[in-house]
């Protein structure tokens, strides 16, 4: 049985879909992420990533959002196609 | 005066609100201050069945929990001015993004429109919408449009109309939590409602009263000074 890939949504590659499982953080800035779409359950995609990983776009909710890097570093999810 | 309306147009940026107010209203607008603020929203009237419905058009935002000034006018205006109904516009090809909004609005108040637009745009790109699933899911109608192509007036025009009359009765479907969510709203409703009475949903100042908003308290201190207490 091999075990769920779980990664942080900074460290996903261009074109990565991953499942997420956790969004740690408080406050307004959970808020704006779950407003975005950033919900636990939902797939997103890296769809480009700059060279220093910040920011990173993710195709969320049908659309694409660049979030800073203290933000996807602060959600985990589950590698569930590595894409490319 | 008693057949005056207010309709809320609420909805995600660019879901086509402008263009369905200016096309309901066509010149009959203005913009105009409300409740003392410094905040200005456009304002147009359409006559039907010899009623007359004030149209507002309110921010475009993503969510309603106040976290920038155009969410809190919207918030504000939904729950504290009460307009007669609540029609939460959403573009039909974007309806997961759009969602977020419309079931926020569910818990903020009772009488809400769920208006889906772009429903030529869907058509074109292959989406099908079952809004008879919709309505029973979310216990409001939910009418398709074109605010562009003027399409489906009549139909939103008329549900507009038969919840004014009650002849529709919205029963907005509640979104549940977790056991220990639930637990607290319980704690926290009765006394809600022993301030607000049922002007406002005890259950959703509950909600954000959980979830520590401030920013809600600040505004409810505001408007709900007890008798004899002056700030
Ligand atoms: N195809 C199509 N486009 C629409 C429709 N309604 C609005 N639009 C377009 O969507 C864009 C945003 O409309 P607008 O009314 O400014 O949206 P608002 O931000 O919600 O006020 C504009 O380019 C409109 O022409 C519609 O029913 N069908
Ligand atoms: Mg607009």
């Amino acid at each position: 049985m091999a075990q769920p890939n779980i990664i942080k949504l900074a460290n996903g590659q261009k074109g990565n879909l991953i499942k997420i499982t956790s969004i740690n953080l408080d406050g307004v800035m959970r808020r704006r992420l779950l407003d975005l779409g950033f919900v636990t359950g939902a797939v997103v995609e890296v769809v480009r990533k700059s060279p220093l990983g910040d920011p990173i776009a993710f195709r969320v909710a049908q659309t694409t959002i660049a979030l800073r890097k203290e933000e996807s570093e602060k959600m985990e999810g589950e590698l569930v196609a590595n894409g490319e | 005066m008693g057949n005056e309306y207010r309709i809320a147009l609420a909805g995600n940026p660019n879901t086509g609100k402008s263009t369905l107010f200016n096309a309901l209203t066509g010149l009959r607008q203005h913009t105009g201050n409300w409740a003392g603020k410094t905040v200005s929203l456009a304002q147009g009237s359409v006559s039907f069945k010899n009623k007359t419905l004030h149209f507002i058009d309110l921010p475009g935002t993503y969510s309603l929990f106040s976290n920038s000034k155009d969410e809190e006018v919207a918030r504000n205006y939904i729950v504290f001015e009460k307009p007669d109904v609540t029609l939460v516009v959403l573009d039909a090809t974007s309806l997961e993004r759009n969602f977020n909004l419309a079931l926020q609005v569910l818990e903020m108040t009772k009488n809400v429109i769920v208006c889906i637009n772009l429903i030529d745009e869907a058509e074109k790109q292959g989406i099908r919408i079952n809004e008879r699933l919709l309505m029973n899911r979310m216990g409001v109608p939910v009418v398709k449009i074109s605010a562009r192509n003027k399409q489906g007036f009549p139909v939103l025009l008329d549900t507009i109309d038969r919840i004014v009359t009650g002849e529709i009765e919205c029963h907005p479907t509640q979104m549940q939590y977790s056991p220990e969510i639930e637990a607290q709203i319980g704690k926290i409703e009765p006394k809600v409602r022993e301030v607000v009475g049922d002007r406002i949903s005890a259950r959703w100042i509950s909600l954000r009263l959980l979830d520590g908003d401030e920013a809600l308290l600040t505004e409810l201190a505001k408007r709900f000074v007890p008798e004899g207490v002056s700030g």
